[in-house]
């Protein structure tokens, strides 16, 4: 037997239904239909009257979530696309993200974007908005890259108290593949050693994980060992772990998929900079997608975002610094 | 004042506002007025942290018969007028007082102000700044109500005629349309959304026509009737809570003050001021009592000095409590503190 990434995801949610009456999933499309993506196939007809779909109204949906996590509920929200969540970007950030801080109110909720770029997605299917949420207080902004983080971090993100911007990436989806669901599971909020190393750190996440440790592969075979770090949860940021990996390397590349002004990788380096500076044999640096709107052809989409081959070049540069 | 013949006419199923149901609700009304005239007079005084003050004057007989039709278990989230309505439903003087005067015991506890106030617990949710981003969250708690399997609940929120311009106040009302929710929202049509007039917010005769298109109930009102309000309110709340879907208010009457009290409000038309909707609500349901015998003048000062006094022990009271701490403040927003960034709480 095996299972996807996907999968994971849909079992994490029958699970949370099974076992957590207080749990409903709201979004379009995904009750009968199952969803966009299939991540909620057969769980409207498995917990009848808990999935529901809901009107074209990102705004309303998340609005709605809200108001039922102050009843008591814990309601699971799917944006069809994590593009579609700035439509109810208000909702979250200032509804959401808030109300525990003004009121003593925790609002549980759990808002899964599928994220990040497949080819021929285009500039509004493929965006990574995990920067933009986890620059606001009051969220925690989850980037699974395994089949066993998709599906025991969105079971934690379920059981948190706080709302949870769960980043699932979308072309990990189908590619990824592992034999049974996890038992135990490393929590949320600490970063992985994906693999050792002790040349030169990547730090990644979500669907860079896997280029990062593509890349690595390859330097293994000219004799650099690269350790790559798995943020798991970029809010909050482990960086205790990152500064570790930097302290034994000496040499850090931090790689996102998102646009390059400010964000996540910013925010490593940043730190690194600032906590870790005299541990640095040469300038941390950054690789992003590009500073333009995410390209539709395969060949322009496959230039725009890191690969393992765009890594390896930053990481032979980097050796050379 | 019924504007479409699709409405549903109160006053032929609603039997007339009793006269205890009537005094009750301008005890509240009273209390609100003199209460954001303490709080008009504490802003001029420099009284007031952070400086703003929003105050309901000519909307108090609305705002009241919302909060007076609602009843424990409902859901209610008001807006920046609706200090009647608050009281009515179960907010205190002093509560209202401490988020005003920035006292740590405030619901807010300082971290936040003025009419962003509630006690979600209790259905009585904080509104935040964007127009329209309460309705959804009514919605929502109405269908977690409806999960859990509980019945015979109302939500009702509040906006103005310009809030029903935001894309929030579409999908509100359409969510609620399509989950067929007890919800009833009410629309203060006051002419002015801060300065801008009816003719630049929407192109509609009456914001109550938008009913159908939600599939709600339409019902209009003279916002400057006590007795008219109290009618229409209480039918509405009462259409939803017996399953009749949601209900759409629009009560038309005139601001009689500035945005907040750092407004003139020099741009009001004179005419509106000396028009029917520029009544003062306040002296139209002390004729009413009068006119009827239902109260002489000299209760109506009685009454008068009554909540003064209750609002100037109050004002005592909180003055002396203490305002936050920024050095044992709890600087961490999320419940789950080991998520903090920066170390847990």
């Amino acid at each position: 037997m095996s299972i996807t990434y996907l999968e994971a995801i849909r079992e994490a949610q029958a699970r949370a239904l099974a076992e957590d009456p207080r749990v409903f999933i709201y979004g379009q499309d995904v009750g009968d239909f199952g969803g966009a993506f299939k991540a909620t196939k057969g769980l409207a007809k498995e917990f009848p009257g808990r999935v529901l779909d809901a009107p074209i109204s990102e705004d309303a949906i998340v609005g709605a979530a809200v108001g039922a996590a102050i009843e008591g509920m814990r309601p699971i929200i799917e944006m069809q696309f994590a593009d579609f969540s700035t439509p109810g970007f208000n909702q979250v950030i200032n509804q959401a993200a808030t109300l525990y801080w003004r009121t003593q109110v925790p609002c549980p909720i759990t808002i899964r974007l599928p994220s990040g770029g497949t080819s021929g997605s285009g500039p509004f299917h493929s965006q990574c908005m995990e920067a933009i949420y986890a620059h606001y207080p009051g969220l925690i902004v989850m980037t699974p890259a395994t089949v066993e983080d998709a599906y025991s971090m969105l079971l934690e993100a379920v059981a948190i108290d706080d709302p949870v911007i769960f980043c699932e990436h979308k072309y990990l989806y189908y590619h990824l593949k592992t034999d049974r669901l996890p038992t135990e599971a490393m929590p949320a909020g600490k970063a992985r050693i994906a693999r050792p190393g002790r040349d030169v750190t990547i730090v990644a996440y979500s669907a860079m994980v896997h280029e990062a440790l593509a890349a690595a592969e390859e330097l293994s075979t000219e004799g650099v060992e690269v350790e790559v770090v798995d943020l798991r949860t970029v809010k909050p940021l482990d960086t205790d772990t990152i500064i570790a990996s930097v302290a034994r390397t000496g040499r850090v590349l931090v790689v996102g998929e998102a646009f390059p002004w400010g964000g996540v990788t910013a925010e490593v380096v940043a730190r690194i900079a600032t906590e870790g500076f005299g541990l640095l044999d040469a300038p941390p640096q950054r690789l992003n997608a590009k500073d333009t709107p995410i390209p539709y052809h395969p060949n322009l989409w496959s230039a725009h975002r890191p690969t393992a081959n765009s890594i390896l070049a930053a990481v032979r540069n980097l050796l050379r610094l | 004042m019924l504007s479409s013949v699709s409405e549903v006419s109160a006053a032929e199923i609603v039997p007339q506002v009793s006269k205890d149901e009537y005094l009750r609700a301008f005890r509240w009304l009273l209390l609100a007025r003199v209460l954001d005239e303490k709080l008009a007079a504490l802003y001029r005084a420099g009284k007031i942290p952070g400086g703003g003050v929003y105050l309901g004057k000519g909307q108090e007989a609305l705002s009241v018969s919302v909060g007076i039709s609602l009843r424990t278990g409902d859901v209610y989230a008001p807006l920046i007028r609706d200090g009647a309505g608050r009281l009515a439903f179960g907010e205190t003087v002093v509560e209202a007082l401490r988020n005003c005067l920035g006292s740590v015991l405030g619901p807010m506890r300082g971290r936040d102000g003025n009419v962003h106030r509630g006690r979600p617990r209790d259905g009585y949710l904080p509104m935040i700044s964007h127009l329209g981003a309460m309705i959804s969250v009514v919605n929502g708690v109405l269908m977690a109500k409806r999960f859990k399997g509980q019945k015979g609940v109302v939500g009702a929120t509040c906006l103005g005629e310009g809030g029903t311009s935001t894309g929030a106040f579409h999908e509100g009302l359409n969510q609620a349309g399509v989950e067929r929710l007890p919800l009833v929202m009410v629309v203060a049509n006051n002419q002015y959304a801060y300065s801008t007039p009816t003719s630049r917010q929407f192109a509609c005769k009456s914001l109550a026509d938008r009913a159908q298109g939600y599939g709600f109930t339409p019902h209009s009102v003279d916002g400057t009737n006590l007795a008219e309000c109290l009618k229409v309110l209480g039918h509405a709340v009462a259409l939803a809570r017996t399953g009749n879907g949601p209900q759409l208010v629009v009560a038309s009457l005139l601001r009689l003050c500035g945005h907040g009290e750092h407004d003139d409000a020099s741009y009001i038309d004179p005419r509106l001021k000396e028009s029917e909707i520029g009544r003062d609500c306040l002296e139209l349901s002390e004729e009413h009592l009068l006119v009827n015998s239902w109260a002489s003048k000299q209760e109506l000062s009685q009454w008068r000095t009554a909540a003064q006094r209750a609002v100037e022990e109050a004002v005592a009271l909180v003055q002396k409590e203490p305002s936050p701490d920024p050095y044992t403040e709890n600087w961490c927003a999320l419940q789950t503190g080991r998520f903090a960034e920066g170390g847990s709480k």
